[in-house]
């Protein structure tokens, strides 16, 4: 069955839904339990901007290199990472996905190519580059694509990359994920010129901009621009404009705190992609895949409280490779 | 043996990986141009094609990214740099993200990349175009570092960096590569963490750096008119170190002179001492001293650039202290700078 309104199957949707309820509630159950310090380390939420990750990864095959930030969670669950790994890692234990060396800032699960992810803003766009570099030099067909914020096209690394990507033609989609703050301070304050798509198309870089924060758009545009890098036209970027709902490093919300438009705590609702997505479904279906999620994020908590630590042997492992 | 030079080596080095491993590639600013990097890369593009010996826009901090990540995808890279005063624009990549994605991703990730970087001594190149930064990224756990002197150890150690699972930071010095010496046509490494033993000697070690390794074995001699035996050490790679090799010949002579090709404060001279101090303490009381280049920037003409860097006889006359107990400067051997250093003719 294709619903009228998007185009898409029930089944699409409701993995989609899916997707953006597990990442939801994930993050919620994180920042619930965050007072009681299981998680030793700085977390940056994503709730707001699941639907950036989820519909970008939706058009993605599971060979495909995914580089993000340390706002990665939604990243990393949206391209198959593994729940549990992510919660151990998050509680620094030895089955996390980094054995706890990493934590919340840098997931990583390379059985579904998301690559280790960076706390250093723009660092992962010039990886991402070489990584596609590498790939076409191997004949590879995967298509590398990179996350980051609009932050980061401030950074000089961005520039940099961003021409040698255009350079070489290289298979990699840009996925500038807007939501306007480089933590506390607004896109007007920071960045001059032509606007966000000004700086991909100075390098010859082309791309669509979708600024309805809708997941179906973003979907659909990530489609398209996925099969032009698939087909050989070289790298493409997509601009999403979004909405980060919470703090920029910690569990709580902080829309008093006065730094932008109280206007857009009331607007963020209209554009949730996760009451976008479940008001598509009839109630049985949706309280279905509820149940399922509920089930999996407790069984991924509980596990995760009973690991152990990583032994003190593991201070010194690694280093090298 | 053939001799050939230590550019020459490098050359060999890089060529012969490069057909024995597809996923070895150089790049780097001009490694493709007339000149091929002191000939050490010259017409790779040609024999091996643009994709696997290439240019590259003036982008160091991304460019050390584009390694990083071709190195995460299973391709080894090396990225050449014509100074290593340009590795400071590469820092955020080398330490921020190079050194640290084996740990940091629990071993799911190797780094193998090398970056070649060439040194002074300078000729008139000034404060910006002759630094020597290892201690830098000696400092950096997860980060390798090499300074090969002769021809052998160049080549050796190229191919060792090259098939090393780690980003390996290559320091040439400018004055060593039109040095000769024994090179074998055949592929070798020369292990990380192995320090040559130069020349034996009771009264003195000295262990120096790069091409001041050069220097002390000429300082060798003109300690040697005065009956005094020093021993002389490179220890070629600077991390890993080959801790043992040093303190086992200290241990011997009671003295360590370090001649470094770099800044004494919290440089590889004070790294080398206080392990050395450390490991022979209450079993041997020693002395120590410590050369490098003066606390100053470089200068760039000339009277003030011979007085910035060490040579033979200054060398020479310090270890003469140490082993003597007379005051520094206390004999002074004659001599002149040595000619790699005098024949040296720019521009480049």
């Amino acid at each position: 069955m294709t619903d009228n309104k998007t185009g898409l199957s029930t089944e699409k949707i409701g993995a989609l839904y899916r997707a953006v309820l597990r990442i939801r509630r994930v993050e919620e159950e994180v920042a619930r339990i965050y007072p009681t310090d299981l998680v030793k380390s700085p977390i940056h939420l994503s709730i707001g901007q699941e639907a950036v990750s989820v519909g970008v990864c939706d058009v993605l095959e599971r060979e495909d290199i995914a580089y993000g930030t340390y706002r990665g969670h939604a990243l990393y669950l949206a391209k198959g990472g593994d729940l549990k790994a992510m919660i151990a890692e998050l509680f620094g234990r030895e089955s996390g996905c980094a054995g706890g060396k990493a934590g919340s800032m840098h997931l990583v699960d390379s059985a579904v190519n998301v690559m280790g992810m960076s706390a250093i803003v723009a660092t992962n766009i010039p990886l991402a580059v070489g990584h596609a570099f590498a790939i076409r030099s191997k004949g590879q067909p995967a298509v590398v694509v990179c996350f980051f914020g609009e932050g980061a096209t401030d950074e000089g690394a961005f520039h940099e990359a961003m021409n040698f990507a255009s350079l070489k033609y290289l298979p990699l989609l840009f996925v500038c994920e807007n939501n306007q703050l480089a933590i506390h301070s607004p896109a007007e304050n920071r960045m001059a010129g032509p606007g966000l798509a000004g700086r991909f198309s100075s390098y010859g870089i082309q791309g669509r901009q979708v600024s309805d924060e809708n997941i179906v758009s973003i979907r659909s545009a990530a489609a398209e621009l996925v099969s032009d890098v698939r087909a050989g036209a070289g790298p493409r970027f997509l601009e999403c404009t979004t909405c980060r709902w919470r703090e920029h490093v910690g569990p709580a919300e902080d829309w008093d705190a006065g730094y932008r438009d109280a206007a857009e705590e009331q607007a963020r609702f209209s554009k949730d992609p996760m009451r976008f997505l479940g008001d598509l479904l009839n109630a049985e279906a949706r309280a279905a895949i509820e149940g399922a999620v509920t089930a999996e994020i407790s069984e991924a908590f509980a596990l995760a409280e009973a690991a152990p630590y990583p032994e003190a042997d593991m201070l010194i492992d690694h280093v090298y490779g | 043996m053939r001799q050939i030079t230590y550019a020459e080596a490098l050359y060999e080095a890089t060529r012969q990986e490069m057909e024995r491993d597809d996923n070895v590639f150089v790049f780097g600013q001009g490694v493709d141009d007339h000149k091929g990097h002191y000939g050490t890369t010259m017409d790779l593009h040609r024999d091996f094609g643009p994709d696997r010996c290439f240019d590259t826009p003036l982008a160091e901090d991304a460019m050390t990214g584009l390694a990083v990540g071709a190195a995460l995808a299973g391709m080894r890279p090396i990225n050449v740099h014509q100074r290593m005063d340009f590795l400071l624009l590469c820092m955020n990549q080398l330490v921020n993200m190079a050194a640290k994605f084996s740990y940091m991703f629990n071993g799911t990730y190797r780094v193998p990349l090398v970056v070649r970087a060439s040194i002074g001594r300078s000729w008139g190149q000034g404060a910006q175009h002759s630094q020597a930064l290892h201690a830098m990224f000696m400092h950096v756990p997860g980060l390798k570092v090499v300074a090969p002197t002769t021809a052998h150890d160049a080549k050796g150690c190229l191919v060792s960096a090259i098939r090393d699972n780690n980003p390996v930071v290559f320091i040439e010095h400018r004055m060593l590569y039109g040095l000769s010496g024994h090179v074998a046509e055949e592929s070798y490494e020369v292990p990380f963490g192995q320090a040559r033993l130069l020349a034996e000697g009771g009264d003195i070690t000295i262990v120096a750096i790069s091409h001041m390794v050069i220097e002390a074995l000429r300082a060798r001699h003109h300690l040697e008119s005065v009956g005094i035996a020093a021993e002389i050490i490179d220890p070629v790679s600077l991390s890993p170190i080959d801790w043992d090799r040093i303190v086992s010949s200290v241990e011997k002579t009671g003295r360590l002179l370090v001649v470094d090709n770099g800044w004494l404060s919290c440089g590889a001279s004070a790294e080398i001492i206080a392990e050395t101090v450390e490991r022979l303490q209450g079993r041997r009381s020693i002395a120590v001293g410590r050369m490098g280049f003066a606390s100053s920037p470089c200068p760039t003409t000339r009277p003030l650039e011979q007085l910035y860097y060490p040579n033979d006889r200054t060398i020479a006359s310090r270890a003469h202290s140490l082993v003597t107990g007379t005051d520094d400067g206390a004999w002074m051997p004659e001599g002149s700078d040595a000619a790699e250093v005098t024949e040296f003719r720019g521009p480049f």
